[in-house]
């Protein structure tokens, strides 16, 4: 195998242990942090092309990967502040129990 | 260099799937910072040094201080005993699904036509980035920051007790 299949099976399998993840806890905060799980193999992906891939810009793929963490920052501190705000309303941060939002 | 790459895969994975395995939501919080740290040693691997330092402070150093955050502030006791009834049963089918998932991606990526060789690894400056991202890329950037802006403003402004008349869950 290439430098650039094992970095993408590395991705990949990353990739399926956070979506598991995310689809199997009922813990909110597990969810959230299974898709950060999945969005770092995306950025797994976007430098093992950068670096292994055909060539392209000098430094694209550093600048995709930036961007792309500071939308993951952004995602977590907005989904950690709705868990907050559902726990002080339903007193627990189980997903089922979540059902209803509103007030 | 090819040992060096699957030690790091294998302890990401590993500390990721005991992360969304566990029992203890704490546990998970440390051990998925542990599975960060693999990511940005991969990145270091690649030769992707500024990506590799941003992903080490961004998560390890505050995404993971955010979620340990959220996790003692929405904790009710202190054996953390929830009821995984509902969990039980969803389980196998994402157990399912992850692997389904995962057979097609790695079966897309055993078809990947083969490079004739590594290229050289590409010039990575801090100062190209800089460059880079105060040119080509500078209204995606100020557009980043608008977000970030507003992500922030308004996770403070859901995190945050708007009850004038004082209630129970103010202290």
């Amino acid at each position: 195998m290439t430098h650039l299949q094992l970095c993408l099976a590395f991705s990949s399998l990353l990739f399926a242990v956070g979506l598991t993840g995310a689809l199997a806890r009922s813990n909110s905060i597990l969810v959230l942090l299974g898709l950060e799980l999945m969005l770092n193999a995306a950025n797994l992906n976007f430098i093992a092309f950068w670096r292994f891939g055909p060539p392209g810009g000098p430094a694209t793929g550093v600048v995709f990967v930036l961007f792309s963490i500071a939308v993951a920052a952004a995602e977590a501190a907005v989904g950690l502040a709705l868990i907050i705000s559902i726990y002080r309303h339903q007193k627990n941060i189980r997903l089922p129990d979540a059902r209803r939002l509103k007030g | 260099m090819n040992a060096v790459l699957i030690i790091i895969a294998t302890a990401t994975l590993v500390t990721a799937v005991m992360a969304m395995a566990g029992k203890n939501l704490l546990h998970s919080v440390l051990l998925l910072a542990c599975s960060w740290a693999g990511v940005a040693g991969f990145f270091l691997w690649a030769g992707a040094q500024f990506v590799a330092f941003a992903q080490i402070l961004i998560y390890i150093g505050a995404i993971s201080m955010v979620v340990l955050f959220a996790v003692l502030l929405t904790r009710r006791s202190r054996d953390e005993a929830m009821p995984a009834t509902a969990s039980r049963s969803r389980k196998p089918y994402a157990v399912i699904v992850g692997a389904a998932v995962a057979a097609v991606l790695l079966a897309v990526v055993a078809d990947w036509p083969a490079s004739p060789s590594a290229p050289p690894p590409p010039p990575e400056t801090v100062r190209r980035i800089g460059v880079e991202l105060m040119g080509a890329y500078a209204p995606a950037l100020l557009v980043v920051g608008a977000l970030l802006t507003v992500a922030l403003v308004g996770a403070v402004v859901l995190a945050s007790v708007d009850r004038p008349g004082g209630s129970e869950d103010t202290q």
